[in-house]
């Protein structure tokens, strides 16, 4: 039997699993692995997509009620949040692939900034929901501007869907802004990461971005309805 | 005890409606192609197995990578089967899927864990439907709390009955007689016996049934519903002349209205029944959604007997 | 044959994967693909003997109309605990986790998975999951049935609904990392050589099994997440007295739910085609066929879903569509028998016991398939629908076909796994006895399922009896044939006849160039490959020498 011996060239190189031939089919295999996994989130939200579809449908003016009771300034405000860190984390990935250490470190850390903003500010949003009785469950209560046209019970839903859609959108942000804090911002100090090896860094860099555009999708869904007139 | 082993050595139930030779042809020439096919992919493998055994260790066989007409022919021939099939079940789905013009309007709510009828002229039963023979029936069916399925075996049908809305099927009884009626989704811990007697009688045991006492005299929903409209004052509003804050529901049933988000909506028994518990989901456009719910004033069975007064407002 | 497995055994190497580490971490924590699928399989052998205890008791109550020896409580806890160990713990991660696991790599010629720590991490979320499931089915139990329909299992249902659906849903990630892992490992590590087109059947088998578990599992996460939610918090999503809609859950489950079921049979039709050429000795007839029907069949499982809700209220529209589509299916599948026939023909066939398991296959997968014919006619399925016709119908291709195939393949690859011959006799025997207590078992089922006996019933009408009596005297039979493997195969590892690297002269890299049991990285040097799958007329083998 033959052995490629040009293929397992790199296996002894650390950085190389043992897998794998060489860094090329690792990279590769990485990626295609994250795609695979981001596809697997698509299908993820969009049941909670359809499932928001078809009740907005059934229930289109309690939807808008629903609508209006969120903060649009705070999720304008977050939306723009969020796409700053999407920059700052192509930036990051950009300074990967150049192998500077310091700049990869610094844009990591705006990136987990930004995304901690993120979520103080949906902590905030929260509170203001949980103030105004707008949690489903017994003490849900409504007495917004639509009060006398819905059933309260449907802008009940309405809260349900938002606090599922965001609540998972934010469980994602809590464990991109983890795997920053316990895993890149730490290896990228150490200089784990160089212009042959940033594919963790690209790899999340996809993550981020995903949970980025979910954002972009949810915000105009969540607090846009019935704004036009 | 092997009499009846013997008697109830049956491949079919008893078939007591239009639907159900119908159902026992297609289903019989579904057998017929699978006692078909499996024969022929049985007997070829067996034989295959025996004639090219292995007698030599060291004996290769000729490798055959394909053949693309046999291919396009063992593809083609199961597509036009089951293209047959699906015609034909779709067909009869059809065939059955509207009820004739004379078919009896009978109401059934499912709750765990029974079956409540009640007829058009009033007579209420539970885990029993008496059907006259040769009568179309259409079933309008819900439920007050769980998915149930009412299935009639010997009439071949069967529906969900869901709660929040409802479903309807009809049947045409061709022979009298007592047959299983059954609950074919699980609804939860009673779900087996949730079941019954369907009693197919003449028309002339029919009307005699209606008429007696067992569990006393009811008015027909239609009446029981005209009262319950005046009952929760909702003449008040929804006056027969139409100048009421409410929309007139003369002539209503069956038309199409025009509500306030732009939308049209038919109004069926859905319709009228989603307006009775939650009327600010669809209000008729250039009236105020000042009606209040109903939902816990009401119970699902008298919803039916205000659905059924609705429907006798013709317009004039 | 003869020239490989004769020339191997000389020059073993040092350690297999068997003996490369001792110790109980080196198992709990290894990272080895073929470790892990032996991990798996212990494992869904213990789900399996749940599962099959739970069956036990089922088909013993339903020999009296009474329900004489459980409670209904009873009784409705044991087909869900039946339905949920079954579905979720055995036949989904069945054949992809077990015999994927450990053949994929040595197949596609690759020292392991694209991600081997994320596949140990599936074999934990399997097992986390599995414990969660247990303990909702030892801390009450529940009684939805394994559909978990809403509103009953939101609202009425009693027992640990909740703990029950954490553990389908963690269960349902380990299926996802599985997917995943597979997909990226066939794109990426294939060996130099081996085109797409020269893989093994079994390998787009997988791939074809592991694009659903990607895209179809997530929707069935969510799906069990809104249902936990609504449970705990009282809000409608599918809860009509809340304002939700059950029958959205019924289209958000089955949209799983459906093509679950291709991923229990699709790898098994993948060890078909890998049995039936090795014992025919003979090139699959039809191969590129075969591969795209995989293919064919995954898709289409896809935009079938509505044909379990022919009678759920959905409009008329729909049900007419999905009835279309889903006939559409018995082509692929009806290509895949004919082809194996094909390749049987002129053959030289050894009736060894893989290959009477295959045979096995064919025989209740055609009855099992054909059946679903009558189930996809919208007409027929108005009256069999949530009867013993579909019980049987499902059992014939989940259990019958899923798990035949299964044991087709263990019993195919056991001499590779363990380097050791299992009793041949025996294992011929089992086979026979469980095709024939399958059939005994389940087509009195055909036949009380159209006579009206609905599914779930702990009480039924006398007039069914004689049927439950002859399904569950076929039970005892086909609990015989499940059980003697076990002793047999066991047995083989204390004193079985040691073989070489290829007793059975199959191709295939995992038999041509990996020893019997394989080294821990699988081969001592990356393979080449020059040759077509199953290339039995070629005097050379698969890789290059």
């Amino acid at each position: 039997m033959s052995t490629d011996h040009a293929a397992t060239a790199d296996h002894h190189n650390s950085l190389v699993a043992h897998q794998f031939d060489d860094a090329e089919q690792q990279k590769e295999a990485s990626a295609l692995g994250m795609w695979a996994f981001l596809i697997t989130e698509v299908l993820f939200f969009g049941g909670l997509i359809l499932a928001y579809t078809i009740f907005r449908n059934a229930y289109g003016l309690a939807w808008t009620a629903g609508s209006h009771e969120l903060n649009v300034a705070l999720g304008g405000a977050n939306t723009a949040v969020l796409i700053f860190s999407s920059f700052t984390m192509a930036m990051a990935v950009h300074f990967a692939q150049l192998g500077q250490r310091n700049k990869i470190v610094l844009f990591l850390i705006l990136t987990l900034i930004f995304g901690s903003v993120f979520l103080g500010v949906k902590v905030v949003e929260y509170s203001e929901k949980i103030e105004h009785h707008l949690v489903p469950g017994p003490n849900f209560q409504y007495h917004g501007e639509f009060a006398d046209e819905v059933n309260p019970r449907n802008v009940e839903l309405y809260f349900f869907m938002y606090f599922a859609m965001t609540g998972v959108h934010a469980v994602h942000m809590i464990v991109g802004a983890i795997l920053l804090v316990v895993w890149l911002i730490p290896m990228a100090r150490k200089g784990r990461y160089t212009s042959e090896y940033y594919a963790p860094i690209e790899n999340f860099g996809l993550y981020w971005h995903f949970v980025d555009i979910v954002w972009i999708f949810l915000y105009p869904l969540l607090y846009l309805i019935g704004r036009h007139n | 005890m092997w009499e009846k082993l013997y008697n109830d050595f049956s491949f079919f139930p008893e078939g007591a409606s239009t639907l159900a030779w119908e159902i026992d042809a297609i289903y019989l020439f579904a057998v017929a192609i699978t006692v078909i096919f499996t024969l022929l992919i049985f007997v070829l493998m067996i034989v295959f197995a025996v004639k090219f055994r292995r007698k030599d260790e060291n004996f290769i066989p000729k490798p055959i990578h394909g053949s693309a007409p046999l291919e396009i022919f063992w593809s083609i021939v199961p597509f036009i089967i089951t293209q047959v099939l699906f015609g034909w079940g779709a067909y009869i789905f059809f065939k059955y899927s509207n009820p004739p013009a004379n078919a009896m309007d009978v109401h059934v709510v499912g709750k765990q864990w029974m079956w409540k009828v009640q007829h058009p002229e009033g007579k209420r039963e539970i885990n029993q439907l008496h059907v006259p023979v040769g009568q179309p029936v259409r079933l309008i069916m819900t439920s007050e709390d769980v998915l149930h399925s009412f299935y009639i075996p010997a009439f071949r049908i069967k529906r969900d009955t869901v709660p929040g809305r409802y479903t309807s099927m009809w049947f045409e009884a061709t022979k009298e007689g007592e047959y299983h009626l059954f609950c074919a989704e699980y609804c939860g811990n009673e779900h087996s016996r949730m079941i019954g007697h369907v009693y197919v009688l003449s028309p002339q045991e029919y009307d005699e049934w209606l008429q007696t006492e067992e569990n006393g005299p009811n008015d027909p929903p239609a009446v029981a519903g005209e009262r319950l409209f005046s009952q929760h004052r909702c003449d008040t509003c929804h006056s027969p002349d139409g100048i009421g804050r409410a929309p007139s529901l003369r002539g209503v049933y069956g038309s199409t209205v025009a509500t306030s988000d732009g939308a049209r909506v038919r109004v069926d028994e859905s319709y009228i029944r989603e307006s009775i518990l939650d009327p600010k989901r669809h209000i008729v456009s250039g009236f105020e959604g000042t009606m209040p719910t109903f939902q816990g004033q009401v119970t699902e069975e008298q919803v039916l007997e205000l659905i059924a007064y609705i429907k006798t407002l013709g317009a004039e | 044959m003869g020239a490989m497995s004769s020339a191997i055994p000389q020059e073993k190497p040092r350690t297999n994967y068997l003996n490369h580490k001792y110790g109980i971490l080196s198992w709990l924590l290894t990272v080895d693909h073929k470790r892990i699928g032996l991990l798996y399989i212990v494992s869904i052998s213990a789900f399996f003997a749940v599962g099959a205890l739970y069956a036990g008791l089922i088909r013993a109550e339903l020999l009296t109309p009474d329900g004489d020896l459980l409670s209904t409580e009873q009784y409705n806890r044991a087909f869900t605990g039946h339905g949920v160990a079954m579905t979720f713990f055995v036949l989904v991660p069945l054949i992809p986790a077990t015999l994927g696991n450990f053949l994929l790599p040595m197949m596609i010629g690759a020292r392991d998975v694209a991600f081997p720590r994320l596949n140990l991490l599936s074999w934990y979320m399997y097992i986390g999951g599995g414990t969660i499931a247990a303990i909702a089915l030892l801390t009450g139990g529940i009684d939805t049935g394994w559909t978990f329909y809403a509103p009953y299992s939101s609202r009425y249902a009693n027992g640990s609904v909740l703990i029950a659906l954490f553990g389908a849903f963690t269960a349902g990630f380990s299926s996802i990392l599985t997917g995943l892992n597979f997909v990226v490992t066939i794109h990426k590590m294939r060996a130099p050589g081996l085109t797409w087109f020269r893989l093994p059947l079994f390998v787009w088998a997988l791939y074809a099994t592991s694009l659903i578990q990607v895209l179809a599992t997530p929707v069935v996460a969510i799906t069990l997440t809104l249902l936990g939610l609504e449970r705990i918090f009282g809000v409608g999503i599918f809860d009509p007295a809340l304002g939700g809609d059950p029958i959205l859950f019924q289209h958000m489950f089955w949209f799983y739910s459906h093509p679950v079921v291709y991923i229990m049979i699709l790898p098994a039709m993948g060890v078909m085609s890998e049995v039936i050429a090795c014992f025919s000795r003979k090139a699959v007839f039809g191969y590129k066929i075969i591969a795209y029907s995989s293919l064919a069949i995954a898709m289409l499982g896809f935009i079938v879903w509505g044909h379990h809700m022919f009678v759920s209220g959905q409009s008329a529209f729909a049900g007419l569509l999905f009835s279309f589509l889903t006939v559409l299916i018995a082509v692929p599948s009806a290509v895949k028998i004919f082809n194996w026939l094909g390749t049987m023909y002129g053959g030289s066939i050894d009736l060894s016991t893989p290959m009477i398991y295959a045979m096995g296959f064919i025989g209740v997968f055609t009855v099992g398939g054909l059946t679903g014919l009558f189930l996809s006619t919208i007409g027929i399925d108005i009256h069999v629908h949530d009867t013993y016709f579909v019980v049987s119908h499902f059992h014939y291709v989940m259990v019958g076909s899923a798990i035949m195939g299964y044991l087709a393949g263990i019993h195919f690859w056991w001499p590779k796994m363990f380097g050791v011959m299992y009793n041949r006799w025996w294992g011929r025997l089992a086979a026979v006895i469980t095709f024939l207590g399958f059939n005994f078992t389940f087509f009195p089922q055909f036949v009380v399922g159209y006579l009206g006996m609905p599914r779930r019933y702990h009480f039924y009408p006398e007039e069914f009896q004689i049927w439950n009596v002859m399904s569950t005297m076929g039970a005892t039979v086909l609990a015989v044939g499940y059980v003697m493997p076990l002793f047999y195969l066991t047995a083989s590892l204390i004193n079985g006849e040691k073989v070489g690297a290829n007793p059975w002269g199959a191709k295939g890299l995992e038999w041509e160039a990996a020893d019997s049991p394989p080294h821990h990285e699988n081969f001592e040097a990356t393979p080449i490959v020059t040759q077509e799958a199953y290339a039995y007329a070629e005097e050379e083998g698969a890789v290059v020498h």
